[in-house]
């Protein structure tokens, strides 16, 4: 379950660009998930929604907003732009399990379909991003 | 409002993950083929066998080692809150040929900073006297990313009597200097003659000599087994390198 762990480090970024921007409380979260680590999405959003909010006050109330991306490769050698489903790897075995614990074992991994290469960039799905934090100040709120 | 450049959140939980542990030591070699995974992972083992809590972390991703050193299967840590470290001969070990196995892991510079950052997201160290970090060789990404990312970093350096090592372990604390990394000091390994060099090293750039391991014949046969490594010349001396 070590999607709570990552589900620790949005909660914590969004608190911390909270405090940047000057807002006392945290009304929604926008996260983006990257496919290719295959996390669990209901324990990753269970831990966002039900375990971590309660250590804080300022996420007392908070939504979430967490939708998927999906992966795509580029292949450093011949170019061929590819999915996670073409890349060939087994995701029944060790290898999936692994990526899941750190996305950069696809390069042990997964091939590029057209040359077999495994230079290649994870272009986009690779995990979890923080795309957006929404709330108000005391301020604001008079 | 927040709305910019999407934050990637995993360095915002790094220091909570090594809150607990006492000192972080990074053994460095600059230069491949010093030993340096010999030195850290036998520091370790010589740590643990004090009685210490001790995390050992291979971080020479494209080419681990410490494994093989200590004679440590592959497997895949326990997954709690985040992952636990395997717990062997008496050490808190990750190595990412526990998840790679035999296979070959091409890391570019990009890939490795962020394989570096999930893992330092996601492990648990608990709660540690030391941490032993087997750095890469060189001065690249991996490196400076542990410089600038990990808390209460301090260096160890190993190098020997080469012209070769000499010329970049002097490059490596010149870097180490400029960038305010507190340094143990420098230990000299397999030593062959009466050679000064490495203390010279050591004396001129302002960092304490911490000993020389002599060169020994009989460590590649002891390696992968822990009872021989701790009759080996080098844990003779690293046992005692932290009270220097």
């Amino acid at each position: 379950m070590h999607e709570l762990a990552l589900a620790d480090s949005v909660l914590k970024a969004a608190l911390t660009a909270a405090d940047e921007a000057g807002i006392d409380r945290i009304d929604s979260i926008v996260v983006k998930v990257g496919e290719l680590q295959q996390i669990k999405r209901e324990l990753f959003e269970f831990s966002l929604t039900t375990v971590l909010p309660a250590k804080d006050s300022r996420l007392t109330g908070v939504t979430f907003d967490v939708s998927g991306e999906p992966v795509r490769f580029q292949c450093r050698s011949c170019g061929t732009d590819y999915s996670r489903e073409e890349a060939g790897i087994d995701d029944g075995g060790d290898q999936g399990e692994a990526i899941h614990f750190i996305p950069e074992l696809s390069h042990a991994f997964a091939r590029c379909p057209s040359c077999g290469s495994p230079d290649f960039e994870i272009r986009a799905g690779r995990g979890i991003t923080l795309v957006r934090v929404e709330g108000s100040s005391d301020d604001d709120r008079g | 409002m927040i709305e910019g450049e999407p934050i990637d959140p995993r360095a915002f939980v790094i220091n909570d993950r090594l809150a607990d542990v006492s000192r972080v030591i990074g053994v460095s070699g600059s230069k491949g083929g010093v030993g340096r995974s010999v030195v850290a992972s036998t520091l370790a083992l010589a740590l643990a066998d004090q009685g210490k809590r001790v995390g050992l972390f291979d971080l020479d991703f494209t080419s681990p080692s410490d494994h093989v050193v200590l004679g440590v299967e592959r497997g895949f840590p326990n997954e709690e809150f985040g992952i636990d470290p395997h717990f062997v001969h008496g050490i808190h070990m990750v190595s990412v040929a526990f998840f790679s196995g035999d296979a070959a892991l091409p890391l570019r510079g990009d890939a490795a900073t962020s394989a570096l950052l999930e893992l330092l997201a996601i492990i648990r160290w608990g709660d540690l006297d030391v941490l032993v970090l087997d750095m890469p060789p060189g001065l690249g990404d991996t490196n400076l990313d542990v410089i600038h990312l990990v808390p209460r970093l301090e260096f160890l350096l190993v190098g020997n009597g080469s012209r070769v090592v000499i010329d970049s372990v002097r490059r490596a604390l010149q870097l180490f200097t400029e960038l305010d990394v507190p340094m143990i000091g420098l230990l000299e390994n397999m030593r062959r003659g009466n050679e000064q060099a490495v203390a010279s090293l050591a004396d001129t750039a302002g960092v304490p000599f911490l000993g020389s391991v002599p060169y020994d014949r009989d460590l590649e046969s002891a390696l992968g087994d822990v009872d021989r490594l701790r009759t080996s010349a080098v844990y003779d001396v690293v046992k005692d390198v932290l009270t220097v």
